[in-house]
């Protein structure tokens, strides 16, 4: 017959937790069993979770897609013709007509999903490695200005300028600069990092390597988590190719830059995310928080200057460099210029990667583009910016997806998570989680972390447990202050804020608990 | 996929040093090749690592206990990680925890006592989006319910 067809699916780990392999092996021996000559690209995901396993065919109008498909579907989708875009229930028309996707502003997620992440053709015919091109006939000090006219800022949540960090490190001297990427991705409801890195690695490879040039550092480290082994397993290939085709190493891309890349692996503490604990822990010891001045830039990996950023930030820079700052500036609210790649995630009916331009009001990415929970109740509270950020009510739903605008209602959009809960959640049980966890994970240097996350999970037990709680409720008001200004880092100084958020906004769940008497062990 | 570990051999542990001993910070490296090989870090490998690397056994000691991942002693057959963080919570992670805790009769952490399966916490896969989640020895798992747990546990007698 020699009928042939091509289609993608993801091999992102989002994917796979849902069955995107079994479908994959579905379809192939449903192709196979019709002398269909099927080819199955493997991509990253184009961030539709609730559409995943997504099935996306090549038909002359483009990239039709089906999802979410289960393996037992996938008889009755072949035999309705999807290999040429044939009807069916989960028929959702053309990938880039799908609104959620088509209302976004797609420039650092721009091909993820839709090229094979470990082709490098794939990835130059998308305009990959056309940045570092331009970068490279730029030079340095160009490259730099670049960035900073762009008002990139850290990804990672903390928001500080990318070119100025850049520009420092270029003007301190050492034998021996770095480039470290943190792809400690740790937060809970954030996943942009391990997407980018399984969907699209070569733009973060260039990214970093554009930023060694720029600064005149030859060597680089990525500091992925331990959870994410897909997310290492893609990077460690796509090191070899780049190094393979002379695009790391002594002559970068043919120029006269050195800049080599290796990757290390985490080893499961949450602390690790904040730069000067995990360049400790990159140096090989316990991830201790450092105390700031020396600030990396001056002193960092080993003593010397070191540009510490988020995978977001440099992922970001290819699109700057290759469409020019002015485009890139031209996006965005106040002082957060550019777009953000936000996560919507938890009890949330539409969960996955939305990005767009920053000044998009929290509410109507929880309830327009979210679409409300999962579980159809209604939405009480949202999480944004990870364990440390606040819980916000529907009350301040107006508040722009904006560095300032958060911070000035007590909260902070971190790295760009928001976690969505139903009505049936106890925000005093979520205050006291956020204390538990700074306890679980804080690195022990500063007191006010180490016995005062301890103290906080007792002090909101006993107003769990209706024990005395107006005293209490006063001792965690105190408690927050002294971790919120006493902390060395942002884990013990901002596990304040969930708590007090929490109390704030849900007095209800703490005032008047019945008191539930505890047996003396 | 079960992960199959070797007895603890000191020459075994000396050819893992070997391999990254030369790279800057290697410890870590170094330990994450000592656990892939032996299960855990086993007692006996903190003095060589000390040594190899001219660090106190204490120096060494700090760094295995300070990360979660490092454990003394080598896991069950099976490792079931659940999430426990505030993304699987809102999807319902709690009740799932009590139920693989109830089914097991051991707690997060613990390993049953025909070492069949280890139970372990863990604070987020990145599988926000479709949570509540977990991994199954190398197995990433989204969309976690009462019905598809018991199957893993039902899993964990092969």
């Amino acid at each position: 017959m020699g009928v042939s067809a091509r289609v993608f699916i993801a091999r992102d780990a989002g994917a796979l937790a849902v069955g995107a392999d079994d479908v994959a092996v579905a379809l192939a021996r449903a192709a196979s069993r019709r002398g269909v000559a099927l080819d199955i690209t493997r991509t990253g995901s184009r961030g539709l979770y609730w559409l995943e396993p997504l099935l996306e065919v090549v038909t002359p109008a483009g990239r039709v897609a089906y999802g979410p498909v289960a393996p037992e579907d996938v008889e009755a989708l072949v035999d309705a013709g999807i290999f040429d875009g044939g009807q069916h229930p989960l028929r959702l028309g053309l990938t880039e007509e799908i609104p959620w996707l088509k209302r976004q502003i797609r420039l650092t997620f721009a091909r993820c999903g839709v090229i094979d992440p470990l082709s490098l053709d794939d990835y130059r015919a998308h305009g990959g490695y056309r940045a570092l091109e331009r970068a490279l006939s730029l030079g340095t000090e160009a490259i730099i200005e670049e960035v900073v006219q762009s008002g990139l800022r850290g990804r990672g949540g903390a928001g500080f300028p990318t070119g100025i960090k850049w520009r420092t490190v270029s003007q301190t001297s050492g034998p021996q600069k770095y480039i470290v990427c943190n792809a400690d991705e740790g937060d809970s409801g954030t996943f942009a990092d391990r997407m980018l890195i399984e969907g699209d690695p070569f733009v973060l490879i260039e990214g970093i390597t554009i930023a060694g040039i720029a600064v005149g550092a030859t060597k680089g480290y990525v500091y992925i988590r331990s959870e994410y082994p897909h997310a290492v397993a893609t990077l460690a290939a796509a090191l070899a190719a780049a190094r393979r085709e002379g695009l790391l190493g002594r002559g970068v891309a043919g120029s006269a830059h050195a800049f080599d890349l290796e990757l290390r692996v985490g080893a499961g503490a949450y602390v690790c995310g904040e730069e000067t604990s995990l360049l400790d822990s990159l140096e090989g010891k316990r991830g201790i928080v450092r105390a700031k001045p020396p600030l990396p830039a001056h002193k960092g990996l080993f003593g010397c200057p070191t540009v510490i950023n988020n995978v977001l930030s440099l992922a970001s820079v290819p699109s700057i460099l290759g469409h020019g700052a002015a485009a890139y500036r031209e996006l965005g609210h106040g002082r957060s210029r550019g777009t953000m790649p936000i996560q919507l995630a938890g009890n949330v009916k539409y969960g996955g990667l939305f990005e767009t331009a920053f000044g998009i009001t929290l509410g109507e990415l929880v309830d327009r583009v979210g679409g409300g929970t999962a579980s159809g109740r209604p939405v009480r509270a949202v999480q944004v910016g990870g364990p440390l950020g606040a819980y916000f009510p529907r009350a301040l739903f107006d508040t722009p997806f904006d560095y300032e605008a958060f911070a000035a209602r007590d909260g902070l959009i971190g790295h760009g998570g928001i976690v969505v809960f139903d009505d049936s959640v106890d925000m005093a049980k979520q205050a006291r989680f956020a204390m538990e966890f700074c306890a679980l994970e804080s690195c022990g240097k500063c007191t006010p972390c180490r016995i005062g996350s301890t103290r906080g999970v007792e002090t909101l037990e006993r107003i769990i447990n209706g024990d005395n709680a107006e005293p209490n409720i006063a001792l965690i008001e105190d408690l927050c202050h002294t971790m919120k200004f006493g902390s060395l880092c942002a884990l013990g100084g901002f596990t304040p804020y969930p708590v007090m958020s929490a109390l704030t906004y849900f007095p209800e769940d703490f005032r008047a608990r019945p008191r539930r008497l505890v047996a003396a062990e | 996929m079960m992960p199959v570990y070797e007895t603890w051999s000191a020459e075994r542990t000396a050819e893992i040093i070997a391999q990254y001993v030369d790279q800057p910070g290697a410890l870590l490296p170094i330990l994450h090749g000592v656990q892939a090989a032996f299960g855990c870090i086993p007692e006996p490998a903190v003095p060589i690592l000390a040594d190899a690397l001219n660090l106190s056994r204490a120096e060494v000691h700090g760094v295995v206990t300070f990360y979660h991942d490092f454990r003394r002693e080598p896991p069950g057959r099976h490792v079931l990680k659940l999430c426990r963080a505030e993304a699987c919570q809102a999807a319902g992670c709690d009740a799932l925890a009590e139920r693989a805790q109830a089914k097991l009769g051991v707690g997060l952490g613990d390993t049953t006592a025909d070492e069949r399966v280890t139970l372990r916490p863990t604070y987020c896969l990145g599988l926000c989006a479709v949570a509540p989640s977990a991994m199954f020895d190398d197995r990433v798992i989204g969309r976690l319910d009462a019905k598809r747990l018991d199957a893993l546990l039902e899993e964990t007698w092969a």
